[in-house]
């Protein structure tokens, strides 16, 4: 184990993070959008919309983001219809490709969270705001999405965990992120073990970051159950 | 740990089962080789390892009295693979550099291959003129590296990770964006997209990549590099302690290379001679 | 251009069809060893000694905590030294040859493993004590209640966690290709890149993915149907 060399390369990897950090804040906030839109079209009880969104929960479930990831960026743009449309200039950088595919796999997972946490908000509290005369909007804003975010929080804290994990894949597509600086300094010193224990370490304490902020904000949003205490 | 010590244990063993190969008295020599790089070494339809090298690996080991076995690996990983002992020789278009020199042995070359330049027909870059072999520590060679350097200011590169051509982007043209990816294929699907501008690589794996292209939109453009980082033709990437090895493999290489073998074998893989001439 | 997944000799449909089986040993397998680790893991999480507690708490949080990618790299490149360690211990000397696969089965069980500790421990505790107690004043013994009621309702209770690790550990294993394993996502890249239709050969490996999935959560719901016969509705 060359130590010398782990802590030459530390600043170097870090210098990552910020990559790491944008990727999977941007796919999180543009997913949690559209898992939210996925999982009302599922709730709405429109036998289309249910459909649709069921289908593309499937297809973003069912198959590896590395698959996701590699059609978007190698598979799109082979096709000169997508090189002259007006999304090309987005599509052309591996940094918005690997945070679409980011965002489209994380909102089927988080769709099934968000439909999970609307449905287990408990029917009588949704008949109390109704026998006081809320309307359907007030009462969604009010009750559901207070009480379903506090469901929410814990599943969601794990999937953006997973995607922490998971932008490490978008080395593959020439991003230099943590993992795809590390790969690059394994090319100069060809140390493998070192270079790659440093850079899960970095991983390791970001999760660990989150996982704590996570569980900040529960016990924030659940003033009560501390009291109780 | 002792539980996953013990789950460890249990793989060791069933791998032993599958062939704990002791193989220092070279009766069987492993050789690594990338599996992507045509026409070097490439995987075919039928998932085989097939290639210039492939060819040549066969008859040189027939030469030593060896059985061969190539086992595809890839590029970026070609090196930590060997030293972890996953096959006893490189043999995967690496060209001998003192970086490499470093940490590997090298047999002597047994080919060699200038770094070029390919990019799309419409593109200004493709105006820029094709040169003889130029050495790059020459006064011709340096002009030409400035010559590129002003053609490329503002250009995104493609190249191969790991390689020399990433090492001469690094050291001569700092200035120029440089996108690195894992298979040399890779950048060309990217330069037929239009997100890199050029890449630059070996000239015999770029000339694939132009016949590949479908509408015959890609060119060769610019000056045909060789030496100082891009180091001093093609060898076989041993271990330091296999000095036995290395004896055998120059040996082999020397009557191949004598007796016209590798120049008929580079013929019919490239089209042309990449043998070292005297 | 659909020749190109076709079965003839030009055709990569073969080697596609051949990754696809690679794709499911090295899942079945990782997911068995995988449970195999999960099983030690809860057991070491619930039992009573500290450093064995310790152990799988890092283990689990390590490798759920560090990308796939990373831990399968790790293995690959670190795996050989590991097991030669192992094997000197053993008495073995000399060089361990470990094969791609059984790299990849390692990689990828470590992970499933670390997911699986956490479904079991949570299916052993979800057991009804009342049950355990009713066991032993029939007169069981140790033995018996495992048998007969332990592992009976912990299956029970663990099969649907256990239905989602097979289903991430089946997407896992699209990242052993680093390690030159041909299975489908190797495959598929090596096409996309030597026929430079990666659209086409992306599209073929997601299908592949979709199908096994699709096949395989019909399988586990099965099973948990078959599981779930003895109890009663609510």
């Amino acid at each position: 184990m060359n130590w010398t060399l782990m802590w030459d390369a530390l600043p170097r990897l870090a210098a990552g993070v910020p990559v790491t950090v944008q990727l999977v804040l941007f796919a999180e906030l543009a997913g949690v959008a559209l898992a939210t839109g996925m999982a009302l079209m599922r709730l709405s009880g429109n036998p289309v919309a249910d459909w649709i969104a069921r289908s593309y929960v499937f297809v973003f479930r069912g198959t590896p983001l590395l698959v996701q990831i590699f059609l978007i960026y190698y598979g799109l743009g082979q096709f000169g219809g997508v090189r002259e449309s007006v999304l090309w200039p987005v599509l052309r950088e591996p940094y918005w490709c690997a945070i679409l595919a980011m965002t489209l796999n994380t909102a089927a997972y988080g769709s099934e969270i968000i439909r999970g946490a609307i449905q287990a908000v408990p029917h009588g509290q949704i008949e109390a705001a109704r026998a006081c005369g809320m309307g359907r909007f007030l009462l969604f804003r009010r009750i559901i999405v207070p009480i379903a975010v506090r469901q929410a929080l814990p599943a969601y804290g794990n999937e953006v965990i997973l995607m922490i994990k998971a932008s490490s894949l978008a080395s593959t597509i020439t991003l230099l992120e943590v993992t795809g600086i590390a790969r690059r300094i394994i090319a100069q010193t060809f140390a493998v073990f070192e270079i790659f224990i440093v850079a899960g370490a970095i991983y390791l304490v970001l999760n660990f970051a989150l996982a704590w902020a996570v569980r900040a904000t529960e016990r924030r949003l659940t003033p009560y159950a501390r009291a109780r205490v | 740990m002792k539980k996953v010590i013990a789950a460890l244990a249990v793989g060791a063993a069933v791998a032993l089962a599958f062939g704990g190969a002791e193989a220092k008295d070279w009766k069987k020599v492993r050789i690594g080789t990338e599996g992507a790089y045509a026409p070097w070494n490439v995987t075919d339809a039928s998932g085989k390892l097939v290639g210039f090298e492939i060819d040549l690996g066969n008859d040189l080991c027939k030469r030593m009295k060896v059985q061969c076995e190539f086992v595809a690996q890839d590029w970026d990983g070609i090196i930590p693979a060997l030293q972890q002992g996953k096959y006893d020789a490189i043999m995967s278009a690496m060209t001998i550099t003192d970086e490499r020199k470093q940490i590997l042995d090298f047999t002597v070359p047994y080919g060699n291959d200038p770094s070029s330049l390919i990019t799309d027909k419409k593109s200004p870059l493709a105006s820029l003129a094709k040169t003889d072999i130029l050495d790059i520590q020459t006064p011709a060679g340096k002009k030409a590296i400035d010559d590129l350097a002003k053609a490329l200011a503002g250009k995104t590169v493609g190249v191969q990770t790991s390689t020399t051509q990433l090492a001469f982007l690094e050291k001569h043209l700092p200035k120029i964006a440089v996108r690195t990816y894992d298979k040399i294929d890779n950048a060309g699907i990217d330069l037929g997209a239009g997100r890199v501008d050029a890449v630059i690589g070996d000239r015999s794996v770029l000339e694939p990549i132009i016949k590949e292209d479908k509408g015959g939109n890609i060119v060769m453009f610019g000056p045909n590099l060789v030496r100082g980082v891009l180091g001093e033709g093609m060898g076989l990437g041993l271990r330091k302690q296999d000095a036995d090895l290395k004896a055998m493999f120059d040996k082999a290489i020397a009557e191949a290379t004598k007796d016209g073998t590798v120049s008929k074998l580079s013929k019919q893989h490239f089209g042309y001679d990449i043998s070292i001439k005297k | 251009m659909l020749d190109l997944l076709s079965f003839g000799p030009q055709g990569w449909g073969w080697q596609i069809l051949g990754g696809a089986g690679m794709t499911v040993a090295v899942a079945v397998s990782a997911f068995a060893l995988g449970v195999v680790l999960g099983s030690l893991g809860a057991a070491a999480k619930l039992g009573e000694n500290l450093l064995l507690r310790g152990v799988a708490e890092v283990y689990t949080t390590v490798v759920r905590g560090v990308p796939e990618l990373l831990v399968i790299y790790l293995l690959f490149f670190g795996g050989n030294g590991m097991v030669g360690a192992v094997a000197r211990v053993f008495g073995h000397d000399g060089y361990v040859e470990l094969n791609a696969f059984s790299i990849g089965v390692m990689a990828v069980g470590l992970i499933s493993g670390s997911y699986s500790t956490e479904v079991i421990r949570g299916a052993v505790q979800s057991v009804p004590h009342g049950q355990i107690e009713a066991a032993r004043a029939c007169g069981m013994g140790r033995w018996l209640i495992l048998r007969r009621i332990l592992v009976p309702q912990t299956l029970r209770y663990a099969l649907p966690g256990l239905g989602n690790v097979w289903q991430l550990t089946l997407k896992d294993t699209s990242l052993v290709s680093v390690t030159a394993l041909a299975e489908v996502m190797r495959v598929a890249h090596l096409g996309a890149g030597s026929t430079r239709q990666p659209f086409m050969f992306y599209t073929a490996a997601a299908v592949i993915y979709l199908v096994l999935t699709t096949v395989s959560t019909a399988a586990f719901d099965r099973a948990e149907r078959h599981t779930m016969r003895g109890v009663r509705r609510a």
